[in-house]
C-alpha cells in the first residue's frame, strides 16, 4: 500500500514537471523568436539546444507517466483522456521546437518593419498555449475551476487568426518583396498560427474529458 | 448424514459467493480498480469473520417463519434456494439469496402442512423494499458529501484516485463483513434446529458455539463461491443500470454496506433500544437490492436520464421470480425426497386444545369458551386447526398464534437416560438439577415444561430487559425440548 502512494505522489509530480516543461517551452519559443529578429545568431542556436534538450525531457516525463498509469492501472476511468492530452502536448512542443528549427534551417529573411507583428503573433499563441497549460493543471487538481481558462485559449486563438490574417495581407500588398520572399513568409505565419490551433484543439478535446469527469 | 444433508446448504453458500460477492467487490473490480484476487482474498476472510462474529442476529427471523424440523427438509429447502439463486446467476442477474430462501421455506410450509408466521413474513417482505429504499438514500447523502469535499478541497485527480481505492477497499472490506453477518442465516439458518453440534473451546482463549461452526463452515462454502465463480459476475455488476465512476462505485458499496449492517447489527438494536429509539429488524435483505438501490439513488440525483429502466425492470421482476420459483422447486423436490426417497422432509406437529392449553389461552384474555366444540380434538396440522378455528371464530393472527402455541403437542418425558445424555456445555450444572426434578413426569405441550423448569429453578426463568440472557435461554429451551420429545 505505501508503494502505490509513494508511486502515485511520483505521478502528480511527474505531470506537474511535464506542464512546467510545456510552458517553459512556450517562453523559450517566445524568446528565440525575438532573439532571432534581433539577428543574435550565437544566442538563438543555444535557444534551439535549450528547446531540444526541454523536448527530450518532455518526452522522457510523458513515457514515464505512460508506464506508471499502465503499470499501476492507475486512474483506470480517465486513464485514455490523460495519456491524449499528455500526448497532444507533447505534439504542441514539437511544434514550438520545430518552428524554431525552421528559423535556423531556412534563415529566413524578415523585414523589420513585420518584426512587430510576427513577435505579436508569437506572444498571443504563447498566451493560447499558457491558458491551455493552466487548462491542463485545472483539469487534474480543481476541475469546477477549468472553465476560467479554457474561454481564454479560443480568444487567443481568434487574436492569432486576426494577426495572422492582417500579416499576410501586409506581406502580400508589399511591393518590394520577391513572390518567393512572400511565400516564405507566409508559410511561417500559417506555421506558428498553427501552433495556435492546435492548441485550441486540445482545449476542445479537454472539455469534453471534463464533461466525462463531471461529478 | 448430517455432512451429506449439509450439502445443500454449502451450496447455497457457494451460489451467494458467486452471486452476491459480486455486489461488495464488482464495481471496484469492474472498473479496475481493486485487482479480483486482492478482492476475493479480503472479500472471504471478512465474509467468514462477520458470518461466525455477527451471524446470529439476522437468523432468528427466519427461524419464526418457518421452523424446518427435519434434516431432510432442511436439505430441500437449501437446495431449492441453491438451484434458484444458481439458474438466476447463470441468466445474469443480481438475485437475492434472502428471497430464494424465504420461498424455499414458504414452500416447505406448505408441504408441511406448517403455517407460515404472517408477522416474520411481513417484517421480512417489508424490509426487501425497505432495503433499496433505505440504500438510495445513503447513496444521495454520500454522493453529495463526497462531491461537496471533492470540490471544497480541490483534490488532485490522483489523490483521488488513491482516496478512492483505498475507500473501495475499506468499504468492500466492510460491506464483506456484514454481508458475512447479515446473509448467512440464509445459508446455514435452516440447519440451526437441526444441528448435531456442540460448543468447542479452544483452550480457554476463545469458544465457538454449535452455531457459529455451522456459520463457519457456511463462510468458507461462500468463500469458495467467491474464488471460483464471482468473477464472470464481477465484472458485469455495475455497468449494467447505468455507467458508474469510481466515486459513484465507491458510494454505492459504501451505502450497500452500511445498510447491509443496519440489518444485521446487534450491538445498534440493543444501543437503539436502550435509548428508546425504534429498532431496526434484523433480518437477512438482499445485497443485490442495496446495490440496485444504491445505484438509482444516484441516478435520480442525476435526473434519472442515465439509468437503464429496462434493466432495472428485469432485475426487479427476477426477485419476484426467485421466491416463486425457489417455492415451486422446495415443495416439487420434497414431493419426491419424501415420496421416492423415503426421507423424512418433516416431523408432523399436531395440535389439540386440552384442558390445560384452555387455561393458559384464558391467561392471555381471550376467552376459550368459544372453542368450547373443539376441545380435545386433534388436528394433524396447524393448516387444519387453522380451518377448523376460522370457521367457528373470527380469527385474527394474535389470536391465531396464541391458540396455536398453546395448543402445539409435543409429548415429552423426563427420564434420567436422557438427563445423562445432556451435553454440559449446553446446559449449566445449576439448570440440570432443575431438570432432574422434574423425573417421571410428562408433558404434553413444550409451553408446560418451560413453566415447570421455571417454576423448578430461577436459572430457567427469563429475565425482563435481559435479551442476550434470554437469547441463550431460548436456544437452550429449544436443545432440551428436542432432547425428551417423544
Amino acid at each position: 500500500m505505501d508503494n502505490i502512494l509513494k508511486k502515485n505522489t511520483t505521478i502528480e509530480k511527474e505531470i506537474d514537471d511535464f506542464l512546467n516543461q510545456f510552458s517553459e517551452a512556450g517562453l523559450l519559443f517566445k524568446s528565440g523568436v525575438d532573439i532571432y529578429l534581433s539577428g543574435k545568431k550565437d544566442r538563438f542556436q543555444r535557444t534551439i539546444d535549450e528547446i531540444t534538450q526541454m523536448e527530450h525531457k518532455g518526452d522522457a516525463l510523458r513515457r514515464s507517466i505512460e508506464e506508471k498509469l499502465y503499470r499501476k492501472t492507475l486512474i483506470p476511468e480517465s486513464r485514455g483522456d490523460v495519456l491524449d492530452l499528455l500526448e497532444s502536448l507533447d505534439a504542441l512542443i514539437d511544434r514550438f521546437k520545430g518552428t524554431l528549427y525552421r528559423f535556423d534551417i531556412e534563415c529566413i529573411e524578415i523585414d523589420p518593419k513585420f518584426h512587430d507583428d510576427f513577435k505579436e503573433l508569437v506572444r498571443n499563441v504563447v498566451n493560447a498555449s499558457e491558458a491551455l497549460v493552466q487548462s491542463s493543471r485545472c483539469f487534474f487538481k480543481d476541475i469546477s475551476s477549468i472553465a476560467n481558462y479554457m474561454h481564454k485559449v479560443s480568444f487567443w486563438e481568434t487574436e492569432c487568426d486576426k494577426i495572422s490574417t492582417m500579416l499576410q495581407k501586409r506581406i502580400f500588398r508589399d511591393t518590394e518583396l520577391r513572390l518567393s520572399q512572400k511565400m516564405q513568409l507566409r508559410d511561417f505565419v500559417r506555421h506558428i498560427d498553427k501552433i495556435a490551433d492546435r492548441a485550441e484543439d486540445v482545449a476542445d478535446d479537454l472539455s469534453i474529458f471534463v464533461i466525462k469527469r463531471s461529478l | 448424514m448430517f455432512a451429506f444433508f449439509l450439502s445443500s446448504g454449502l451450496f447455497l453458500g457457494w451460489s451467494l459467493g458467486a452471486n452476491d460477492a459480486s455486489n461488495v467487490f464488482g464495481t471496484a473490480v469492474g472498473a479496475k480498480m481493486i485487482r479480483f484476487r486482492t478482492a476475493a482474498i479480503y472479500c472471504s476472510i471478512f465474509i467468514i469473520l462477520g458470518a461466525v462474529i455477527s451471524g446470529a442476529g439476522a437468523s432468528h427471523t427466519l427461524g419464526k417463519l418457518g421452523a424446518v424440523n427435519a434434516l431432510g427438509g432442511a436439505f430441500i429447502v437449501a437446495f431449492s434456494a441453491a438451484i434458484s439463486v444458481y439458474l438466476m446467476t447463470l441468466a445474469r442477474f443480481p438475485v437475492s439469496t434472502s428471497q430464494a430462501i424465504v420461498g424455499a421455506i414458504i414452500g416447505w410450509n406448505f408441504f408441511s402442512g406448517a403455517l407460515t408466521d404472517v408477522d416474520s413474513l411481513i417484517k421480512i417482505v417489508s424490509t426487501w423494499i425497505l432495503c433499496p429504499v433505505l440504500s438510495a438514500l445513503f447513496a444521495i447523502f454520500f454522493y453529495k458529501l463526497i462531491v461537496f469535499i471533492i470540490k471544497s478541497f480541490k483534490i488532485h485527480m490522483f489523490t483521488l484516485d488513491r482516496y478512492t481505492r483505498n475507500g473501495l477497499l475499506l468499504a468492500g472490506i466492510f460491506g464483506s463483513y456484514a454481508l458475512g453477518a447479515n446473509n448467512i442465516a440464509n445459508v446455514m439458518g435452516v440447519f440451526i434446529p437441526v444441528s448435531p453440534f456442540s460448543d468447542l473451546s479452544f483452550g480457554g482463549l476463545f469458544s465457538l458455539s454449535a452455531t457459529q461452526q455451522l456459520f463457519f463452515l457456511g463462510g468458507v462454502a461462500i468463500a469458495v463461491g467467491v474464488f471460483t465463480y464471482s468473477k464472470r459476475v464481477m465484472a458485469t455488476v455495475g455497468s449494467g443500470i447505468m455507467d458508474l465512476s469510481p466515486v459513484a462505485a465507491l458510494v454505492a458499496v459504501s451505502s450497500h454496506s452500511i445498510v447491509l449492517f443496519l440489518f444485521s447489527s446487534q450491538g445498534l438494536e440493543t444501543f437503539l433500544r436502550a435509548h428508546g429509539l425504534p429498532a431496526i429488524p434484523l433480518v437477512p435483505v438482499s445485497s443485490s437490492q442495496a446495490i440496485v438501490g444504491a445505484v438509482i439513488g444516484m441516478g435520480l440525483l442525476k435526473g434519472g436520464k442515465s439509468i437503464n429502466w429496462h434493466i432495472v425492470g428485469g432485475i426487479s421482476s427476477g426477485w419476484i421470480i426467485t421466491p416463486v420459483i425457489a417455492a415451486l422447486i422446495s415443495f416439487v423436490s420434497l414431493f419426491f425426497m419424501q415420496n421416492v426417497f423415503m426421507q423424512e422432509t418433516f416431523r408432523p406437529v399436531a395440535y389439540q386444545i386440552t384442558r390445560e392449553s384452555a387455561l393458559r389461552i384464558d391467561k392471555t384474555g381471550f376467552s376459550s369458551n368459544k372453542l368450547e366444540t373443539l376441545m380435545g380434538k386433534k388436528f394433524e396440522s396447524a393448516i387444519k386447526m387453522k380451518k377448523a378455528l376460522s370457521a367457528r371464530i373470527s380469527l385474527t393472527p394474535k389470536i391465531l398464534n396464541i391458540v396455536l402455541s398453546a395448543s402445539k403437542i409435543n409429548e415429552m418425558e423426563i427420564t434420567m437416560d436422557k438427563i445423562n445424555s445432556i451435553d454440559s456445555n449446553r446446559v449449566s450444572g445449576e439448570q440440570t438439577k432443575a431438570i432432574e426434578k422434574l423425573i417421571g413426569q410428562k408433558f404434553m405441550h413444550q409451553w408446560q415444561f418451560a413453566e415447570a423448569l421455571g417454576n423448578s429453578s430461577f436459572s430457567w426463568q427469563f429475565r425482563q430487559g435481559d435479551k442476550e440472557f434470554n437469547e441463550n435461554l431460548s436456544h437452550k429451551l429449544l436443545y432440551v425440548y428436542g432432547l425428551f420429545e417423544k
